[in-house]
């Protein structure tokens, strides 16, 4: 039963017409049109509409307090309570990124550093946020829990070096990030 | 009856295969012919079915101690006293399966043996052995070098039962441990397949690994006092299942799923060591030895491994460069060419020489022929350069094609004239020098006082030098990573480099210097058919005139490389291994 | 000097009417377009190019409601790479844009803008040609269009602008007949092909479609009434086939960017596209005008109210806003039609050309003439006509209806009649 036939209905001959539906039509758009221009566009309410249509005028309004929880911004580094960065240098967020935007160069830490058992971590960690689709693969791969999309939206600059952040502008976007699994704690 | 009988029963299997001294094995259902004696891992092996392992490896000894190649076997059932042995349809025996499984690698085969390299006994003893290894394992994937090329972690995923079920603290041992010049080792990784140990005693001949401790303590170290410092070193770190070997050199470098892998050979010394160059993007991050039985075995030597960093050093030629009132500038390709071919040509053709390189390919040799022959010049030589032989890998012979020099010039000593070249230099009677890829103040015997008498030098160069420095014209060529060719090694096998990452900056392949400037001798343009646009246009005309490589073109040549000449030079390494082949303790 | 002052009238009128009134309407129903569907869609649409103050260090932008907008396009528009393929035809390649937009800006010239206005004791019509074949000009001229279209899509060299134009030449010279047709009616009950005397008429007894007025001396008021049948049917189909003149939703086949990427101006690009839009909104806008003028009343205000303001000293003006009114209010309803209505199959779109206006404007103009006739006529020729009318009529469908393939499943909606 994967095709269903459904008959056509049969229509009388002032619908054969066809110019009582083509009435109805306008009267249902124009009806639709004058809902919108009093503002009373179905959810206008909820989006924050700027009183015309369901749209919200952008640089004047923001949307920052509604913003849902699962909503993905740009992708940002994060330090854990010991302010240690967590990330490990893996890679494998550079492998999984879709548009290829994130470039790692990693680096070892050095032996007089107090976590140097942790032995690796990025020397350079760039993503070109032009690149970024914010798919948030990086994020659902880290191993080290140490790469998050935050609810930043706002990514712009007037050149291309501009919008790539490196390690030092992930960090300040990421922040610290309180607990999280701790695997290279002090009984490892 | 009787002699219906015989021939019926000369027809069994079993017999059929011993005339070709081969047995009859039933692996997993299907009855399959090999060679007596080989090892049930070999026979899996031969049909398709990789038996999964850690310890063994076919060129080292079998101790049989990471128990992952348990596989079921069973034989015949031994017939009771007076009872024959009974054979079904396909006159074959029934096997009785033994109930407990049994080490692949270190038993061989015997006629009627039966062995499943699945099912339910093998499954769950495999999941088994994978539970104990990872028990003191770390977590330490992440930060590992070894993930993406790990074993543990492809058996862990492909035999694992995926979930720890250990609840007690994982053994402490030590992380990072500095235990040789080139390597680090981490403890902890380690499980224990005693690889490295085996490699540095039966190949390196160096035995300084062991394990000390016992059970879940038992821990790789190196002997008191001694350090993990053979030029061998670095093979324990291909061989090393886990991550617990790792080497300093391309510690951190990068992970080695974004690296892409190029066949080639290696090019300091006459072995022709086969090596897979590991790139990404045009960076070079590490050489592996690549296994050619008839060349290097698996193995290479850790100095010849780690020397292909100058390819991205400051140092680098990037730029052709002419020189003007004393100073070099930048130039254009024909630009260079052209003022080249005009230095080289003013004046008797008697006070030009050519001093071109072992190191070259013989495609680039043949060019370079062709030049000499072009300019009317007969002062044409390679530099030598001999060495001690370390009695495992490294020649004598460290230019990588001595061999090919002779081939492709006919000349059964290249180098003879160089001293006769050096001497003229310094007596004024050659004035104009062409140099490829050599730094005549090294091996060659030059002092930068000689090259100062030169009216005109012209280099084809890799690195800035004192030749670079005096040079009129420098073009820059390409590293072997960089270029397409074919070398013959001390044993006369013809073997073939591929390019791996595009020539730096503006640099060329050497190739096609040398045709730009015969081009330009010659008056031979690029519409010509006699003008080569492909390295295989080069070898094709070698192949022409030159009766090793009659027949043959670069993609023939295969990646394990063809005999064309016969010397009387043997490779050591090859020689032990067959030895200890023959002698039963290894598998080769 | 007469001719000077006649010629400078001229002048005045063309560079008035054609280039401060229609030309800039076509951007301003561009800007329509885009806000009116916005709105039906929930949308803002172009609210912000205005006046940008703050570049001169002002605190605010003028917005103007994004009226600027048009321009901005435009400027955008030309300021783009001229690109044109190597592999086209050249010279038609150049010709077809010129093509399509200078037709529609031709017919502007016999569009009645409003009453006759006095200038100095002396009477100046607002229409540039007072032609007394109007309607036939504007068919003349405007049916030209088709060969921009045609020779842009053959010229380009290319599938998709070439399979636009085969449809287009097709789609044009089908609904070009029922567009003729339609008009029979209204040229036998106006009696007239001058466009102003056509509105003249109207301001007198009442608009064609609302005949509510009028001085004693015109027909009837039942008459009008009666006549309101044909003339709503010639509405539908000339309204109809202007919207398939034009090339506007529902009939925009010719360039459906869904089928045929964009259609027979795909190759084209900067200023070169920017014509054909332009011609595209100038016909809409001719169109408009068109259906008001010969439908609508033209300039007329109605409620006879046009004597009274046509006595004021520039009650031309006056009418002249009625006019551009009710033009503005007929492209609204071209756009309320884009947004509602899906686009026609192509073979719907040839029946309902052929199959069904051809017919019903045929029929209508003989329906029309009785209509008109019958005070002239006895009873029993009036009732043997529309006996025989109906006949013919019935005849006709069900020849229609015999000749019509078994239905298939896939014919469609008009199919179905």
């Amino acid at each position: 039963m994967a095709v269903v036939k459904i008959k056509r209905p049969d229509l009388r001959t002032g619908e054969k017409l066809y110019l009582g539906a083509l009435f109805k039509g306008f009267l249902v758009t124009l009806k639709h049109a004058i809902d919108s221009l009093r503002g009373k566009t179905r959810g206008a309410k909820a989006m924050g509409s700027s009183g015309l249509g369901a749209t919200m005028q952008f640089p004047e309004q923001r949307w920052d307090d509604s913003m849902p929880d699962y909503y993905r911004g740009a992708p940002a580094l994060v330090t854990d309570e010991q302010d240690r960065e967590r990330c490990v240098s893996c890679q494998l967020c550079e492998f999984i990124c879709p548009p290829k935007a994130i470039r790692i160069v990693p680096g070892e830490i050095p032996s007089d550093d107090p976590w140097a058992k942790v032995e690796k971590r990025p020397k350079e960690f760039e993503i070109d946020m032009i690149r970024c689709i914010y798919c948030g693969m990086c994020e659902e791969v880290c191993p080290e829990q140490a790469i998050y999309l935050r609810k930043d939206y706002l990514i712009s600059g007037s050149s291309r070096e501009e919008m790539v952040h490196d390690k030092k502008k992930l960090y300040e976007i990421g922040g610290k990030r309180v607990g999280l699994v701790n695997k290279w704690n002090e009984l490892k | 009856m009787s002699a219906e009988a015989s021939t019926s029963e000369a027809k069994l299997p079993k017999d059929l295969a011993a005339e070709k001294g081969l047995v009859n094995v039933q692996i997993d259902g299907v009855w399959r012919q090999v060679p007596k004696g080989t090892r049930m891992i070999e026979a899996c092996r031969m049909f398709g079915t990789i038996v999964p392992h850690y310890c063994y490896h076919p060129k080292l000894s079998s101790p049989g101690n990471c128990r992952m190649c348990l596989v079921q076997m069973g034989m015949p059932p031994r017939p009771a006293p007076g009872q024959d042995p009974t054979y079904d349809d396909d006159g074959f025996q029934p096997i009785g399966w033994m109930p407990r499984p049994i080490i692949a690698c270190a038993n061989t085969v015997a006629e009627n043996m039966g062995i499943r390299t699945g099912g339910e006994l093998v499954e769950s003893v495999r999941e088994g052995v994978m539970e104990f290894l990872l028990i003191n394992h770390p977590l330490d994937c992440p930060i590992c070098d070894q993930a993406g090329e790990c074993r543990l972690q492809e058996l862990s995923v492909g035999y694992g039962r995926g979930e720890s079920r250990f609840v007690d603290m994982k053994v402490k041992k030590p992380k990072n441990v500095d235990i040789g010049p080139r390597i680090r080792l981490d403890d902890e990784r380690c499980i224990m397949c005693s690889r490295c140990i085996r490699f540095m005693d039966e190949v390196a001949g160096d035995p300084v690994l062991g394990f000390t401790q016992r059970g879940t303590h038992t821990t790789l170290t190196v002997h008191p006092g001694r350090r993990l410092d053979s030029n061998y070193s670095l093979n324990t770190v291909d061989i090393c299942p886990v991550g617990a070997l790792t080497s300093n050199d391309f510690r951190f470098q990068m992970r080695v799923w974004f690296l892409k892998e190029t066949p080639s050979i290696d090019v300091n010394c006459g072995t022709g060591t086969n090596i897979t160059i590991w790139t990404r993007g045009e960076t070079v991050y590490r050489i592996t030895p690549r296994q050619n039985d008839e060349v290097n075995s698996c193995w290479m030597p850790d100095s010849h491994r780690l020397n292909f960093h100058y390819i991205d050093s400051e140092e680098r030629l990037t730029e052709p460069l002419v020189k003007e009132d004393g100073r070099h500038r930048e130039a254009d390709w024909p630009d260079a060419i052209r003022r080249t071919v005009e230095g080289l040509r003013t004046g008797d053709p008697s006070e030009l020489a050519i001093i071109a390189s072992a190191r070259m390919t013989n495609e680039e040799l043949f060019l370079t022929k062709a030049l000499t022959e072009s300019l009317g010049t007969e002062h044409l030589t390679v530099v030598p350069r001999l060495g001690e032989p370390d009695g495992i890998l490294i020649s004598a012979d460290r230019n990588p094609n001595t061999q090919g020099v002779k081939v492709v010039w006919r000349r059964e000593d290249p180098g003879f004239r160089l001293g006769g070249i050096r001497d003229m230099v310094r007596e004024g009677r050659i004035k104009r020098l062409l140099v490829l890829g050599e730094e005549l103040t090294a091996e060659a015997g030059f002092t930068a006082e000689d090259l100062l008498k030169l009216d005109f030098l012209a280099s084809s160069l890799l690195l800035a030098g004192p030749t670079a420095e005096a040079s009129d014209v420098v073009l820059p060529g390409a590293a072997f990573a960089e270029k397409r060719g074919s070398m013959i090694n001390v044993t006369g096998r013809l073997q073939r480099l591929n390019r791996a990452v595009e020539p730096h900056g503006r640099a060329r392949d050497d190739w096609e210097i040398l045709r730009d400037l015969i081009a330009l001798v010659d008056d031979l343009p690029s519409t010509s058919p006699d003008y080569p646009h492909l390295i295989e246009d080069v070898f094709r005309d070698m192949a022409a005139a030159i009766p090793e490589f009659k027949g043959l073109n670069l993609s023939k040549i295969g990646d394990l490389g063809l005999p064309v000449t016969e010397t009387d030079v043997t490779i050591p390494l090859l020689e032990d291994e067959r030895a200890r082949k023959a002698a039963g303790e290894i598998v080769g | 000097m007469e001719l000077l002052i006649d010629l400078a009238i001229i002048l005045a009128k063309v560079i008035g009417l054609t280039f401060m009134v229609v030309l800039p309407l076509v951007p301003l129903s561009v800007y329509f377009e885009r806000r009116f569907s916005a709105i039906i869609q929930d949308r803002v649409g172009p609210n912000r190019v205005g006046i940008p103050l703050t570049l001169f260090g002002a605190k605010k932008d003028f917005h103007l409601f994004g009226l600027v907008q048009p321009m901005a396009d435009g400027l955008k528009l030309f300021l783009k790479e001229d690109f044109t393929p190597n592999y086209v035809r050249k010279s038609f390649y150049w010709l077809a844009p010129a093509l399509t937009v200078i037709p529609a800006l031709v017919t502007v010239c016999v569009v009645p803008f409003g009453s006759p206005i006095t200038v100095n004791g002396e009477e100046i019509k607002l229409v540039i040609a007072d032609l007394d074949v109007g309607p036939l000009f504007v068919f003349a001229v405007s049916s030209l269009t088709v060969y921009g279209i045609t020779l842009a899509g053959w010229a380009s060299n290319s599938k998709y602008p070439f399979i636009g134009g085969v449809r287009s030449t097709a789609q044009m010279i089908s609904y070009e007949i029922a567009l003729g047709l339609s008009i029979i009616p209204l040229l036998l009950y106006y009696g007239e092909l001058n466009l102003s005397k056509i509105v003249q008429f109207q301001a007198d007894h009442g608009w064609l479609l609302l005949p509510l007025w009028g001085h004693a001396e015109g027909p009837p008021l039942a008459e009008k009434l009666l006549f309101l049948v044909p003339a709503l049917i010639a509405f539908v189909i000339f309204t109809t086939s202007i919207f398939a003149e034009t090339n506007r939703m529902p009939f925009d086949l010719p360039e459906c960017e869904t089928e045929l990427v964009g259609g027979y101006h795909t190759e084209y690009s900067s200023m070169k596209f920017a014509m054909f839009f332009m011609g595209e909104y100038a016909a809409m806008v001719i169109g408009s005008a068109l259906v008001v003028t010969l439908f609508l009343g033209g300039w007329s205000l109605g409620f006879g109210l046009d004597d009274s303001i046509s006595a004021l000293p520039f009650g031309g003006l006056i009418h002249m806003g009625v006019f551009m009114a009710k033009l503005i209010a007929f492209i609204l309803f071209f756009i309320l039609v884009r947004w509602t209505v899906p686009r026609f199959r192509y073979d719907q779109l040839m029946r309902l050309g052929w199959v069904i206006f051809f017919e019903a404007a045929l029929i209508n103009v003989f329906l029309a003439a009785f209509v008109i006739a019958a005070p002239d006529l006895g009873w029993i020729s009036t009732i043997v006509g529309l006996v025989l009318l109906g006949i013919v009529t019935g005849g006709l469908i069900w020849v229609l209806k015999t000749s019509e393939p078994e239905s298939s499943p896939n014919s469609g909606l008009l199919g179905q009649s």
